[in-house]
C-alpha cells in the first residue's frame, strides 16, 4: 500500500483497519502481539488439541506442512505474478516441479546437502521463470495465460518420457534436510512432522517479508502501475516489461522454494504431483482470498488446503466445488473474501486486465468527444 | 412532440456526463445541438439512442416511455442513429452495410436501396468495395444511407462533418436538408456550429453536461455571445 | 529421430492427419466464433465437446445399441447419435454463456476474470462426468465395418475416415455459408466488427452471442460425434488436449477467422501424426504444444489473419 493510495481511500478495507488499529497501540502492545502470535502459531496452531478439531483423521502437523503451508508458500508466490502484476499463470506448478526435482536430483545424485540445495533451487526456478518469461511476457493477458498453460504441459510430458527424471515412476530416496544441533524440533525424519512445520512456517514469514519490502518499494509502485493501465505505465516510463519479467521469476523463485521443502519431505516424487490440476488450486487460492492482498491469499490457501484433508468425502468433489467457487466469485466477488482497498477499488472502476468486450456493455468507459 | 428528453442524467463510473439535459424534438423539424469538445454531445445522442444507461430522467418518443428501452428495440420503434466516427462495418461491402441498416424489417428493399443510391450515386457505383477502404467522405454517405434504409422517423446524425473536405461537407448538408424534405425529422450533433445552424430550424447549446440555451437557429447565428464562443473559430474555416 | 520411419509412416500418417484434423477443425470453430464475438478465448469449450462425446454414447447404451448395424438401422443409429452430441454440446454451450459468461459481461469484468470463470467452469463440468459417470473410460460402439475402400501410398482409406472428413468439410461449408449469406451470419459479423454501431443497427446483442455460442457449440457436437466414431471411446477428460489442440488450430489459421480454423485445424493433425511417427508416439502431444508457443510468440494473428470481421464471404 503506498502513500497514493491511503490518500486516495482512507475508509480502507479490513486490512487497512488492522493496520491502523496496530499503529495506534502503544509499543509493549505492539510486542505482546508479536509474542502472542508467535505463541498460536508455534505452540497453539499444531498443538493435539486443535488437531482434533481441524484433522482428526490425519497428522495435523503434516496436514499443517502439506498441503496448507505449501500451498500458502505456492500461492503467495503465484500471488506476485497474478495480484501484483495482473498476469494470468497457469503453469505455475511447473516452478514447483523445478523446485522438487533440483532437489530430488542434486540430492540423490550429486549428494548436495539440503541447505545448499535450497538456494539453488530458487535460482533454478528463477532462471526457469526468466527463460520461459522472456519471450512470452509481451504477449497480451489472455494468450499468455495459454502459453503458461502450454509450458505447463511440455514439462509435464519431458518429466514422464525422459530417463533422468525417472519417469512416471519418479525419483525415491529423497533425503530429509540434516538435523540441526541435537534439537529434537531440528529433526527431520518420517513420522516427526512438527519439525517441518516450523521449517515451512519460517519460510512463509520469510517470504512474506520480502515480498511486503518489494510491495512497498519502486518495484511495487511499477506493478500497481501496469496492473491497472499497462499503456499508461508505458507512456509514463516505466519500463512494463522488465517489471513483469520481475514479477513472474520471483514468482517462479517461490515456487521453487516450495518445491525443495516439498521433495525433503515427501522423500518421494513423480509427475503426478505436479499436475494442472495444482496449478489452478493455487489459483484457486489466490482469486478466492482476494488477490494482491497477503492475508487474503494466505487465508484462501489455508482454505482450499484445509477443506478437503478436514471434511472426507469432500476430496471427491473437491474440484467440483472450487470449480463453483471460482465461477460464483468472478460473479459475485471478484476482488475476493479478503480484498485489499486498491483491488477493490480496481474492481469498481473497471481497471485491469482490459475489458472483455468493453463495447459489448452498455456502461463502458469511453469518454464523450 | 415526436423526441422528448426529460431531466436525464448520466453517468460514466463515478463521473457524471449529462448533468440533467432536457430536449424536444417536433416531427418534420431539424435540431441542432452544438457545443464544444466534450460538452455531452454524443453522449446525449447515444443516449437517446439506448446505447448509454440513463440513471435518472426520461425519454419519450412518441409519447412513449423508452427511457429502459433496449438500444436494438429503439431502431424498430424509428430511431436510427449514423453514428460518430460513421461506424461502418469495415469487413462488409456498401451493399451488406446498407442491409444492416434494415436488419429488423422485414419485405423487399429495393426501394430503400433505389432511394439512397438516387441521393448518393456515389454508393451506387461502389456496390461491391468493403467499408473499410473506403473514403471518409464515401463513408459518411455509408453512414447515412445505411441509416436511411431503417425508413427512421427520426434520424440522428453524430458529427456528420467531421474529417471532410469543405466541398464535401456543404454537399453532405444539402443532402441532409433533402432527407428532411422527404419527411423525416433530423437531430443533429455538429462541432461545426455554423454550418449546424444555418441548417437547423432550432438548436440547443451544450456546455458540460448541460443545456445552456435553446433558441431558433437563426437566433443564435445572430447573437454575439454565441458566435463568439462558438463560431469565432468556424467562421472561416468552414463558412 | 526416427526419419525412417517417417518415410515408411509417411502416408498412414498423412491420413490419420487429416482425419484428425478435420475434427480438430469443427472443433477450433467454437473457439474462434467466440473469440470473434467476445475477443474472449472460451477455455470451456473443451467441455462443450466432452459433453458432446458423453451424450452421443449414453444414447448408444441406453439404447442397447452395441453392434454393428445396417441400411436404415445404421443410419438411424448416427443420427441420433449426431442429435443427442450436437444437443448436448449446444446446451452446455448455452449454459456458459449464461452462467459463466453474460454475469460477468454484464459487470464489464476484465478478460482475465472471464477466463478465471471459464476455467472454473470447466473442471465443474468435468467432475459431474467424473462422479456421475465414473473415472474409466466408457466405449462407443463400433456401428459399421470399417472396411477399407482404397489404398494411397501404404494407406489405407476406410469408410470411417472418409465419413469423418466428409461431415466435417459439409458442416464447415455449411457454417461458412451461414455466416457469410443469412441476416443471422450479418447480425454475427456486425457484432464481431463493431457491437455499438451493431446495436443501433437494431442487432439484439445479447441473442446474437447465444446464437453465436449454440452454432460453437453444434460444431463441436459434429466434431465430438465424429471423435467417437473414430476412437470408439471417451470419458469425462477427453475434451482437455484436443480443446488445446483445437485452440492451436484456431490460433494458427488466425483466430476469429472461419476458414484459418479448417487450415489449423488440418496442419494441427498432420503434425501431430508427423511428430509421432519422428519423435515416437509419446512425444505426439508435446509436439503440438511446441507448436502453440511458437505460433503465438512469433504469429499471434495466425496465417490467415485474425478476426471474424475480415471474414467477408
Amino acid at each position: 500500500m503506498t502513500a497514493i493510495s491511503r490518500g486516495m481511500a482512507p475508509l480502507g478495507g479490513f486490512g487497512g483497519r488492522v493496520r491502523r488499529f496496530w499503529r495506534a497501540q502503544p509499543p509493549f502492545l505492539q510486542l505482546l502481539g508479536v509474542l502472542l502470535l508467535f505463541f498460536a502459531l508455534a505452540i497453539l496452531l499444531p498443538s493435539a488439541a486443535v488437531a482434533k478439531v481441524m484433522a482428526p483423521q490425519s497428522s495435523w502437523p503434516l496436514v499443517l506442512f502439506y498441503p496448507i503451508g505449501c500451498y500458502v508458500l505456492l500461492a503467495l508466490g503465484l500471488n506476485v505474478v497474478v495480484g501484483e502484476a495482473g498476469m494470468l499463470d497457469l503453469g505455475y506448478v511447473a516452478f514447483f516441479a523445478v523446485g522438487g526435482y533440483a532437489m530430488a536430483l542434486l540430492a540423490t545424485k550429486q549428494h548436495w546437502n539440503f541447505w545448499v540445495i535450497v538456494p539453488g533451487g530458487i535460482i533454478l526456478a528463477a532462471a526457469s521463470g526468466l527463460i520461459l518469461g522472456a519471450p512470452t511476457l509481451r504477449l497480451r493477458g489472455d494468450y499468455l495465460a495459454i502459453v503458461t498453460l502450454g509450458f505447463g504441459q511440455i514439462i509435464d510430458q519431458a518429466v514422464n518420457n525422459v530417463g533422468w527424471t525417472g519417469g512416471p515412476q519418479g525419483i525415491s530416496s529423497i533425503p530429509h534436510p540434516p538435523d540441526i544441533g541435537h534439537l529434537s524440533i531440528f529433526t527431520y525424519q518420517i513420522g516427526h512432522d512438527r519439525p517441518y512445520y516450523y521449517l515451512i512456517l519460517a519460510a512463509i514469514f520469510l517470504v512474506v517479508f520480502l515480498i511486503s519490502r518489494l510491495k512497498n518499494s519502486r518495484v511495487g509502485r511499477a506493478w500497481v502501475a501496469i496492473r491497472e493501465d499497462e499503456d499508461a505505465a508505458e507512456l509514463m516510463g516505466v519500463p512494463t516489461y522488465r517489471f513483469r519479467l520481475w514479477a513472474f521469476a520471483i514468482g517462479a523463485s517461490v515456487g521453487g522454494f516450495t518445491g525443495v521443502f516439498f521433495a525433503s519431505q515427501q522423500i518421494f516424487i513423480n509427475p503426478g504431483q505436479f499436475t494442472y490440476a495444482i496449478s489452478v488450486l493455487i489459483l484457486v487460492c489466490v482469486v478466492l482470498g482476494g488477490s494482491g492482498n497477503m492475508p487474503g491469499v494466505i487465508l484462501g490457501a489455508f482454505v482450499v488446503a484445509w477443506l478437503p484433508e478436514r471434511f472426507r468425502g469432500f476430496d471427491k468433489y473437491k474440484i467440483l466445488f472450487f470449480g463453483i467457487a471460482l465461477v460464483a466469485l468472478m460473479i459475485f466477488r471478484p476482488e475476493g473474501l479478503l480484498p485489499s482497498r486498491r483491488k477493490k477499488a480496481e474492481m469498481a472502476d473497471g481497471a485491469g486486465g482490459g475489458g472483455m468486450g468493453a463495447a459489448l456493455i452498455p456502461a463502458s468507459l469511453e469518454v464523450d468527444q | 412532440m415526436l423526441l422528448e428528453v426529460d431531466d436525464v442524467h448520466v453517468f460514466y463510473g463515478a463521473v457524471e456526463a449529462l448533468k440533467g439535459i432536457s430536449l424536444q424534438v417536433a416531427k418534420g423539424e431539424i435540431v441542432a445541438l452544438i457545443g464544444a469538445n466534450g460538452a455531452g454531445k454524443t453522449t446525449t445522442l447515444k443516449m437517446i439512442s439506448g446505447v448509454r444507461p440513463v440513471k435518472t430522467g426520461k425519454v419519450r418518443f412518441d409519447g412513449q416511455d423508452i427511457t429502459h428501452m433496449p438500444g436494438h428495440k429503439r431502431v424498430d420503434l424509428g430511431l436510427c442513429q449514423a453514428p460518430e466516427g460513421r461506424g461502418i462495418f469495415p469487413g462488409m461491402t456498401v451493399v451488406e452495410n446498407l442491409e444492416m441498416g434494415a436488419f429488423n424489417r422485414k419485405g423487399s428493399l429495393t426501394e430503400d436501396f433505389d432511394r439512397v443510391y438516387d441521393l448518393f450515386p456515389r454508393l451506387a457505383e461502389r456496390r461491391k468495395q468493403v467499408g473499410g477502404t473506403m473514403s471518409g467522405g464515401e463513408q459518411q454517405m455509408l453512414a447515412i444511407g445505411r441509416a436511411l434504409m431503417a425508413r427512421p422517423e427520426v434520424l440522428l446524425l453524430d458529427e456528420p462533418s467531421m474529417g471532410l473536405a469543405p466541398k464535401l461537407v456543404s454537399q453532405i448538408f444539402s443532402i441532409i436538408r433533402q432527407i428532411n424534405a422527404q419527411g423525416t425529422t433530423v437531430l443533429l450533433v455538429e462541432q461545426n456550429a455554423v454550418q449546424a445552424l444555418t441548417l437547423a430550424h432550432r438548436a440547443y447549446v451544450l456546455e458540460i453536461g448541460k443545456i445552456v440555451r435553446s433558441a431558433p437557429a437563426a437566433d443564435l447565428l445572430a447573437d454575439d455571445s454565441v458566435r463568439a464562443a462558438y463560431l469565432g473559430g468556424d467562421l472561416g474555416a468552414s463558412a | 529421430m526416427h526419419l525412417h520411419s517417417f518415410v515408411t509412416q509417411f502416408w498412414p500418417s498423412t491420413v490419420d492427419g487429416v482425419t484428425l484434423g478435420s475434427i480438430y477443425a469443427l472443433f477450433a470453430l467454437g473457439y474462434t466464433l467466440v473469440y470473434g464475438v467476445l475477443k474472449l478465448i472460451n477455455f470451456a469449450h473443451s467441455e462443450v465437446f466432452m459433453v458432446g462425446t458423453m451424450s452421443a454414447m449414453w444414447i448408444m447404451h441406453f439404447l442397447n445399441i452395441s453392434a454393428i448395424q445396417s441400411g436404415f438401422a445404421l443410419v438411424g443409429a448416427l443420427l441420433l447419435a449426431a442429435l443427442f452430441s450436437m444437443g448436448g454440446s449446444a446446451a452446455t454451450a448455452l449454459a456458459l454463456e449464461r452462467v459463466a459468461y453474460r454475469p460477468l459481461r454484464r459487470r464489464g469484468a476484465s478478460r482475465l476474470a472471464a477466463l478465471i470463470s471459464a476455467i472454473g467452469a470447466s473442471f465443474v463440468l468435468q467432475q459431474v462426468f467424473e462422479v456421475y459417470y465414473s473415472n474409466q473410460y466408457s466405449n462407443f460402439p463400433r456401428l459399421f465395418k470399417h472396411s477399407t475402400l482404397f489404398n494411397i501410398g501404404s494407406a489405407q482409406i476406410t469408410t470411417d475416415r472418409v465419413l469423418i472428413v466428409v461431415a466435417a468439410v459439409v458442416m464447415m461449408v455449411a457454417l461458412e455459408r451461414t455466416v457469410a449469406l443469412t441476416k443471422l451470419g450479418r447480425g454475427i459479423r456486425a457484432v464481431a466488427q463493431d457491437p455499438e454501431t451493431a446495436t443501433l443497427m437494431g442487432v439484439n446483442i445479447d441473442r446474437t452471442i447465444m446464437y453465436t455460442f449454440l452454432l460453437g457449440g453444434i460444431m463441436a457436437g459434429v466434431a465430438a460425434v465424429l471423435w467417437n466414431v473414430r476412437f470408439e471411446q471417451t470419458r469425462f477428460d477427453i475434451g482437455f488436449l484436443p480443446g488445446i489442440k483445437a485452440f492451436t488450430a484456431a490460433v494458427l489459421g488466425g483466430i476469429g477467422n472461419i476458414r484459418g480454423a479448417l487450415l489449423g485445424g488440418l496442419i494441427i493433425g498432420l503434425l501431430e501424426l508427423y511428430g509421432a511417427s519422428v519423435f515416437g508416439s509419446q512425444w505426439r502431444d508435446t509436439t503440438v504444444f511446441v507448436v502453440l508457443v511458437l505460433v503465438l510468440l512469433f504469429r499471434p494473428s495466425g496465417l490467415l489473419g485474425e478476426s471474424l470481421a475480415r471474414a467477408r464471404a
